[in-house]
């Protein structure tokens, strides 16, 4: 059907995407490469030359690279366990014949479109202060001691503050999925006399299976470079430093560039591992 | 499901998702309800729900204060600018691929979104040396240009889906009428395909609005959009809950009424065509 003409300008109409995408990915990533491979201190001496896998050496083995790989794996073990539990209940109920069934839809997908400046600052903030935030208050109407949540409980109000932002995320794609879900299938197995539960195994998980892979697979994409949220709450302080945060410390903050890049190289790695898996679903659903 | 079920279902169902769903929204409510108060009131103990003097002078301070108009402005730009760039360099890329697909158009989707899996933190310090190099730094034109590359994939891959299920007949029934190439895509294609690009730019622009470690690491005084702004309310101004309120509160409105529109598109948007 498409002759050569049409050929060739399709290719004409594909070039600056293509390229621009080109250049992003490839004028970047070799730079953070070559700088992996050298002592270089902007603000002390500069470019001190090539020094082989030195710097991926002493990443490795500095103190904080092993604790940032734990932060980094708990808050993203952390939020997916909460989202997708909560977000399969709460995609389950939404599903259910109800009133108002717009409004709460709305109201639960709300978090969602809160900047991420916002929502980390309004929780540490209002929600989480020792002395004036609303957790404060709530806990000393019960008599107990207010918890100091920035320090005590960093990781925790971390993972709170992140899955509060993507629990909206994870029930909306699962939803959406629910709702295709052939309704006639159901109403045999129940008439066949299977109870809930066994319906919730047996039908409505295997149906999602596809979404929930989905879901957990792009979360754990975005959640491995959370920024703001550990930026605007503890600065990376109180064992809340994820490995991307610390190769934005190294690099900007520190401005031990060669360093960083090699942390650099280490999350491009780590990012790379799961979004192999991403795009092997993604490209079956292509054909399809 | 349109399955017979007994009023008391419906009755717990829809108290238990109200429940739920007030819940979720809470945090919002509470900072648009605080947006209202007096700093004396915002900390008051016990804490007041809506039995309190409401004000608008937190609004006054914050627009007075803080130069709020320009970080606006700068949202707004950048947001608006990167999404309309975007659309301009996707739709040719997405038609093509749609309507002229080849062997490799597959090869060439998936590699496009595996750009979008690139960790920030991995380039970072390449792009703030060549921002440095070529005077972007700071600037509203240099992060419209990042924010159009990062979000680039997901435009492209959202409008093939939507081309995707434009029937092609209609295009070869042009096409045996004599349509040129340019005249198709104006009043053939163009006309079935606006409804998608709108939707497309509708997520572009919230995701743009939204972004923050580029707008963080990028700006300084002159660039900085309300990410950077509400950022900077870190401490002390973070204490003072009630004007913290009212700058969160016009930050985030914009998109939230945006965001109810498209609740459709985030599921396409973000899954890349996988879940429907």
């Amino acid at each position: 059907m498409a002759t050569q003409h049409s050929r060739s300008a399709a290719r004409m109409m594909m070039a600056p995407a293509v390229i621009l995408l080109l250049g992003w990915m490839l004028v970047p990533l070799t730079m953070t490469l070559w700088f992996s491979f050298r002592k270089y201190l902007p603000l002390r001496g500069g470019d001190m030359g090539w020094v082989g896998f030195d710097n991926y050496v002493s990443f490795f083995n500095s103190s904080s690279f092993w604790p940032s790989i734990q932060t980094t794996l708990l808050i993203v073990g952390g939020v997916l366990i909460i989202t997708v539990v909560f977000g399969v209940l709460l995609a389950l109920l939404l599903d259910q014949p109800m009133w108002g069934q717009g409004i709460v839809r709305i109201l639960v997908i709300a978090p969602f479109f809160v900047m991420p400046t916002v929502s980390a600052l309004v929780w540490k903030n209002i929600f989480m202060d020792p002395v004036n935030g609303l957790f404060a208050h709530l806990w000393k109407f019960f008599g107990a001691t207010p918890v100091v949540w920035m320090s005590q409980a960093s990781m925790e109000s971390i993972i709170l503050i992140v899955s509060w932002q993507w629990l909206p995320f994870a029930t909306l794609i699962l939803l959406t999925a629910t709702q295709s879900l052939d309704s006639e299938q159901l109403e045999a197995s129940e008439i066949d006399g299977a109870r809930p539960l066994q319906r919730f195994f047996y039908i409505i998980l295997p149906h999602l299976g596809r979404a929930l892979t989905i879901v957990i697979l792009i979360q754990t994409i975005f959640l491995l470079a959370i920024f703001a949220e550990i930026f605007v709450t503890t600065g990376g302080a109180f064992g809340t430093k994820t490995l991307s945060y610390l190769v934005f410390q190294r690099v900007l903050e520190s401005q031990n560039i060669g360093l960083g890049s090699a942390g650099g190289i280490y999350a491009v790695i780590l990012a790379n591992i799961v979004a192999i898996f991403l795009m092997r679903i993604v490209g079956k659903n292509l054909d399809t | 499901m349109a399955r017979a079920i007994t009023n008391n279902r419906k009755i717990i169902n829809t108290t238990a998702a109200w429940l739920i769903g007030l819940l979720i929204f809470f945090p919002i409510l509470w900072t648009i309800l605080t947006s209202f108060k007096t700093e004396a009131q915002a900390i008051a103990s016990p804490p007041l729900f809506v039995g309190f003097d409401w004000t608008l002078e937190n609004y006054q301070v914050v627009l007075e204060r803080s130069n709020y108009a320009r970080f606006l402005w700068n949202s707004i730009f950048i947001a608006g600018g990167s999404t309309l760039l975007g659309i301009l360099i996707a739709v040719p890329a997405a038609w093509s691929m749609a309507f002229v697909p080849s062997k490799k158009t597959k090869d060439i989707l998936l590699w496009m979104l595996s750009t979008k899996m690139l960790p920030a933190v991995g380039v970072l310090y390449p792009i703030y040396l060549l921002f440095i190099k070529m005077g972007l730094l700071d600037s509203i034109l240099g992060l419209t240009i990042v924010l159009m590359l990062i979000n680039l994939p997901i435009i492209v891959w959202m409008l093939y889906t939507y081309f995707k299920e434009i029937p092609v007949d209609i295009l070869e029934a042009a096409r045996m009428d004599g349509a040129s190439l340019r005249s198709e895509i104006l009043y053939v294609l163009t006309p079935m395909a606006l409804p998608g690009i709108a939707s497309t730019m509708l997520l572009n622009f919230i995701l743009a609005w939204n972004e923050a470690f580029w707008t963080l690491n990028l700006t300084a005084a002159k660039a900085a959009p309300l990410t950077a702004f509400i950022a900077s309310y870190s401490s002390p101004e973070g204490l003072f809950y009630a004007k913290l309120s009212a700058a969160s509160t016009m930050a985030i409105a914009p998109i939230l009424v945006l965001g109810w529109f498209s609740q459709k598109q985030l599921v396409r948007g973000l899954t890349f065509g996988a879940v429907k």
